[in-house]
């Protein structure tokens, strides 16, 4: 262990340098004011029809009810609907305001919006870089000269991963916290949200509600995050031991991520989609109640699925990075 | 091409030694390996032993395998048959063990562009236990980096590179150098001077293995030498050895040139036609209508006394070595190899 401790050193030292997270960190100062400001122009147009957040939620749940009862909305909408329907009129019944405009509400949703295109993309332009970079500069030909295995090599990139990976939820919290509280107050802490809604077929069981204060709702989505996230980066790292090339692995993991976002769209009638990981990858669609893509996901479910995934990743990886010869 | 005039001379640590010792421990040694790849042969048979202090070369063409052959060495590719031992450690059972006695450059010298040389020795030598900052600055000395070990590697010249490379391989303090054809790319001055640290390098008891497709460079430097062609090791001996086996030309130059040319063909001496020899073309270029004979050496006195007594005047007698490809040549006629 003593040994592996300077190599994680050498490899986050080698991301920092390289500049991969800034451009995380700039990308995210970037898309930041732009959701941010969005946000606030729907907060403004709100604030001037409503007087009161409870005309607007019942105003929403009037315009669901009316969808439900046309012809020509597709049924699975309708399902979206009915659930939407229940859980904003189990906001109502207990006068909490589902969307309070504050700091950590519009985190929480930009968290949650962003876990199955943005975190991969971000994770994706430092784990596909890992190994593929130092094929493609040779310097993956002094590393595996040196007196080290190279499983420790792997291992060890694997764990500077993994500290980016953890940097990249902690940064994003942190930036859309600090940015999103200037237009809307450093707030909300404490509010309350509703977690734990049983959605089976288009009907919400409430039974097992409960509220938490959105704090502890943070830990965990971010927890939930971290999972999806890592998931994804420990597949960028296999498709770049495979492909050796940086823009492949990027190409070919970005298409496997959009493909599960498309499919999770398209649902519902191929039942066992919901084996691909990207699927799985909205961790947090099960702590806010809505409905899975496909019928029987549940959280237990895609954990397990994503676990497999990325322990076949993790395994497949260390088999051919310590067997594979160095050609290039 | 780069020159390495923007950096101070790589200096030898020690005077150049007169005679070095070589010991008969071996401290590399490669039994009969072989290599496919993708089903195709390419390393048919290598076999051969570095000895402790000697500078052993690795001579062939391009594309005889020479860099698969180094690549296995140092476990970037296993044999599909064979051994390799380093200090007596089999390199892909015990790549850590083997290793640590190994420095080396693989082909070009690939360091870290983005970090400085310092960050690049700093990183090197965190991968093994027991470097500390004095000997990195004991290798920034050895190679004459000092001025510019804190700026970027994307900065550096090849010239500069190179001795980084070699400054990273000398971090641990390795039994063996491999030096993956190590002149590539340097000016004149700086493939004299690479010569001299080498031979500096040998004279502290380290050995060396240096490939090259030019025999110059390996009769300039080496103890001895293997050649290697289609993936064989066609010889093993000491430089001499086999550059005698090969032969030389004498090639003659006169102010007469056709009275020369009589003289000599009147002699028996066999004269070689300009499309029958292979002399580097850079060797033959700035002479004066040369004369490109095959003859013992012994005999060039007396033709030189019988040239003066018929008037003619001699511009310059020499010899010169044959090159690379007719040494290939000849062993594969099938003449006999030392």
């Amino acid at each position: 262990m003593d040994r592996l401790l300077p190599l994680v050193q050498n490899e986050t030292l080698k991301i920092w340098r390289k500049k991969r997270f800034y451009v995380v960190v700039l990308v995210l100062i970037i898309l930041i004011p732009i959701f941010t400001y969005a946000q606030m122009r729907i907060s403004q147009t709100n604030a001037q029809n409503f007087k009161d957040w409870r005309n607007q939620v019942m105003n929403q749940i009037n315009d669901y009810q009316s969808t439900l009862a046309s012809d020509s909305v597709p049924e699975e909408w309708k399902r979206y609907r009915r659930i939407a329907v229940q859980q904003l009129q189990y906001y109502l019944d207990r006068d909490v305001n589902p969307s309070t405009p504050d700091a950590i509400t519009f985190t929480r949703g930009f968290m949650s919006g962003s876990v199955t295109l943005f975190y991969p993309l971000l994770v994706l332009a430092i784990a596909s870089d890992l190994v593929s970079g130092e094929r493609t500069t040779g310097t993956i030909k002094m590393l595996l000269t040196r007196p080290v295995r190279r499983w420790k090599i792997l291992l060890s990139k694997i764990l500077a991963m993994m500290l980016y990976v953890s940097l990249i939820v902690v940064t994003s919290f942190v930036l859309c916290y600090l940015i999103s509280g200037v237009f809307f107050g450093y707030e909300g802490w404490d509010a309350p949200v509703f977690t734990g809604f049983d959605v089976s077929g288009a009907q919400v069981d409430s039974t097992n509600v409960h509220a938490i204060p959105q704090w502890q709702y943070m830990i965990m989505q971010g927890g939930l995050i971290w999972f999806s996230s890592m998931t994804v980066a420990l597949l960028a790292l296999m498709v770049s031991v495979l492909l050796r090339g940086t823009a492949a692995s990027i190409v070919t993991m970005m298409a496997a991520v959009i493909t599960g976002t498309i499919l999770g769209n398209m649902a519902s009638s191929w039942e066992s989609a919901k084996y691909f990981f990207s699927v799985n990858l909205d961790l947090t669609m099960y702590m806010n109640g809505s409905p899975p893509p496909i019928a029987g996901m549940s959280l237990p479910f895609s954990l397990t699925v994503l676990a497999i995934w990325a322990a076949i990743s993790i395994v497949v990886s260390f088999l051919v990075f310590t067997k594979q010869d160095i050609l290039n | 091409m780069t020159s390495v005039t923007d950096a101070p001379p790589l200096r030898p640590l020690t005077e150049p030694a007169v005679r070095r010792d070589i010991q008969p421990e071996k401290v590399l040694s490669v039994r009969g390996i072989k290599k496919s790849i993708r089903g195709k042969m390419i390393i048919h048979d290598v076999s051969f032993d570095v000895r402790a202090g000697e500078i052993f070369g690795f001579l062939g063409p391009n594309g005889s395998g020479k860099t698969t052959t180094i690549r296995m060495l140092v476990d970037l590719i296993k044999p599909t048959a064979g051994a390799i031992e380093i200090g007596g450690f089999n390199v892909h059972r015990h790549p850590e063990e083997a290793l640590r006695h190994v420095g080396c450059i693989v082909e070009n010298p690939e360091v870290y562009s983005y970090m400085s040389g310092w960050e690049n020795l700093e990183h090197f030598a965190r991968m093994q236990p027991g470097i500390g900052r004095d000997r990195i600055d004991e290798v920034v000395a050895i190679v004459g980096l000092e001025q510019r070990i804190h700026d970027k590697v994307k900065t550096y010249s090849l010239g500069m590179r190179q001795r980084l490379g070699i400054a990273q391989a000398l971090l641990g303090r390795p039994k063996l150098l491999i030096l993956d054809e190590p002149t590539n790319g340097l000016d004149p001055k700086g493939i004299k001077e690479l010569r001299e640290f080498i031979r500096s390098l040998a004279g502290q008891g380290m050995s060396l293995f240096i490939s090259s497709h030019l025999l110059s460079e390996i009769q300039l430097m080496c103890d001895r030498v293997a050649i290697i062609s289609h993936g064989r090791v066609r010889a093993v001996g000491t430089v001499d050895e086999l550059v005698a086996q090969a032969g030389s030309y004498v090639v003659w130059q006169f102010d007469q040139t056709e009275a020369g040319r009589r003289l000599l063909a009147e002699e028996g001496v066999r004269l070689v036609a300009n499309d029958e020899h292979q002399i580097e073309e850079g060797i033959l270029a700035p002479m004066k209508e040369p004369i490109v004979a095959q003859m013992p050496a012994g005999r060039i006195q007396d033709l030189v006394e019988k040239a003066v007594r018929v008037g003619i005047g001699i511009r310059s007698v020499q010899h010169v070595a044959p090159t690379l490809e007719e040494l290939f040549l000849r062993m594969t006629e099938g003449e006999s190899i030392g």
